[in-house]
């Protein structure tokens, strides 16, 4: 197995990835504090240009857009406290990655018992 | 002399604080995992162990990338949690064992693991829920941290994990207390949280992996970071730190319980506590 070769849906967060995204999970991770996420509530324009964050970023922020946020350069660690802002739980996230509700989604995580026992 | 008695592991995840915090426990939902730990519970209340050691990773409590370090050693006299950002209950602070850490950091930096040292850090859901499940009335044993990156590539190899938890192992081995020890390996097993593979889970590679834990723990590091993330996911490569709390016992290892149930949140969520043969 190569260890350069591609994985489905899968970008690893590496120096290119952290250095794109920078801005957007320096904000994200400013969300660990409950005061910082009321003023990102108050005027989420605002909250973004004081991080800095590119159109890209701010566009995906304003969609809730996930993969859009995923190649902005977020790392799901960060972005997983905006998630917390908007009250989305990682079932949710699931869903809107793979164009599927959320009950579909949970569907198919059980439906993973099914798979067979031996490697 | 201390000595390790056992070696510990189980799954993190975030929303079992919560179901702890609102005694969802015998839920359906919940009820296969929570049952998972009564012979661990019964097991660690025979031993009474009086010191752990926990191998797990930060997800941007403490670290941030503007300093991400490989692996970092608490040596505080107590660790507090925080609410990440989603409202997570405060506990109580979590007392720390600032001698052993000592220990463990110069034994770490002597054996060329150039750790960083943390007199002051958060602790997040893969430190404190650990403890919770293993000790659901608050009583876990004092603790030292040992947090590992998963969160920016490059990620330290399973094998170099497998070398420090080794090496850590040396040093509580050679600390000079009459104190019983346990690992405690926090994460996994296989999930992604992120991208259009979210849900992945191998229900093969785990099975094959709580195996190994018992009497072949290298077996994984034979796999690159970047094979671990295709076989168990982004989330899934957490596995490192089971490989890490493992590889501090040395001598054969019995199984006392392991217990495997699909899903928890997004993760194929898994126990075992292993004690020394």
């Amino acid at each position: 197995m190569s260890a350069s070769h591609e994985i489905f849906g899968t970008t690893p967060f590496d120096g290119t990835v952290a250095m794109r995204g920078y801005a957007i999970n320096k904000m994200c991770f400013s969300f660990n504090s409950a005061q910082n996420r009321e003023k990102f509530r108050g005027d989420e324009e605002a909250y973004m240009r004081a991080y800095g964050l590119n159109e890209n970023q701010a566009e995906a922020i304003r969609k809730r857009d996930v993969l859009g946020l995923l190649d902005a350069g977020g790392n799901v660690y960060y972005l997983a406290k905006f998630a917390g802002i908007l009250g989305l739980d990682v079932q949710d996230l699931g869903a809107a990655q793979t164009g599927m509700t959320k009950e579909a989604f949970k569907a198919r995580l059980v439906a993973q018992n099914k798979q067979t026992e031996k490697l | 002399m201390a000595r390790i008695v056992g070696g510990l592991a189980t799954s993190h995840i975030p929303a079992i604080g919560g179901a702890i915090a609102k005694g969802l426990q015998q839920e359906p939902y919940w009820k296969p995992f929570f049952d998972g730990f009564k012979p661990a519970r019964e097991w660690l209340a025979r031993e009474k162990p009086d010191v752990v050691v926990v191998f797990y990773n930060d997800h941007g409590l403490n670290f941030f990338l503007d300093k991400m370090p490989t692996f970092a050693v608490g040596a505080a006299a107590e660790y507090r949690n925080d609410d990440e950002g989603w409202g997570i209950p405060t506990l109580p602070p979590f007392k720390g064992v600032p001698e052993l850490s000592w220990a463990i950091i110069d034994h770490l930096i002597a054996k060329d693991f150039d750790i960083v040292t943390c007199q002051e850090m958060l602790v997040d859901h893969a430190f404190t829920v650990p403890l919770r499940l293993f000790w659901p009335d608050g009583d876990a044993p004092p603790a030292v941290p040992v947090c590992i990156n998963t969160v920016q590539f490059p990620l330290p190899s399973a094998k170099r994990c497998y070398a420090m938890g080794k090496a850590v192992g040396e040093a509580i081995a050679a600390w000079d207390k009459d104190l019983k020890v346990v690992t405690i390996g926090s994460g996994g097993l296989s999930h992604q949280l992120e991208g259009q593979r979210a849900g992945f889970i191998n229900k093969p590679f785990d099975l094959k992996f709580l195996e190994t834990m018992v009497d072949e723990p290298e077996w994984a590091t034979q796999f690159s970071i970047l094979e671990l993330v295709e076989m168990t996911g982004t989330q899934g490569v957490e596995l490192i730190n089971w490989l890490a709390a493992r590889a501090a016992s040395q001598g054969p290892m019995r199984k006392v319980c392991s217990n495997y149930h699909i899903p928890i949140s997004n993760t194929a969520a898994a126990t075992l506590v292993l004690e020394a043969a």
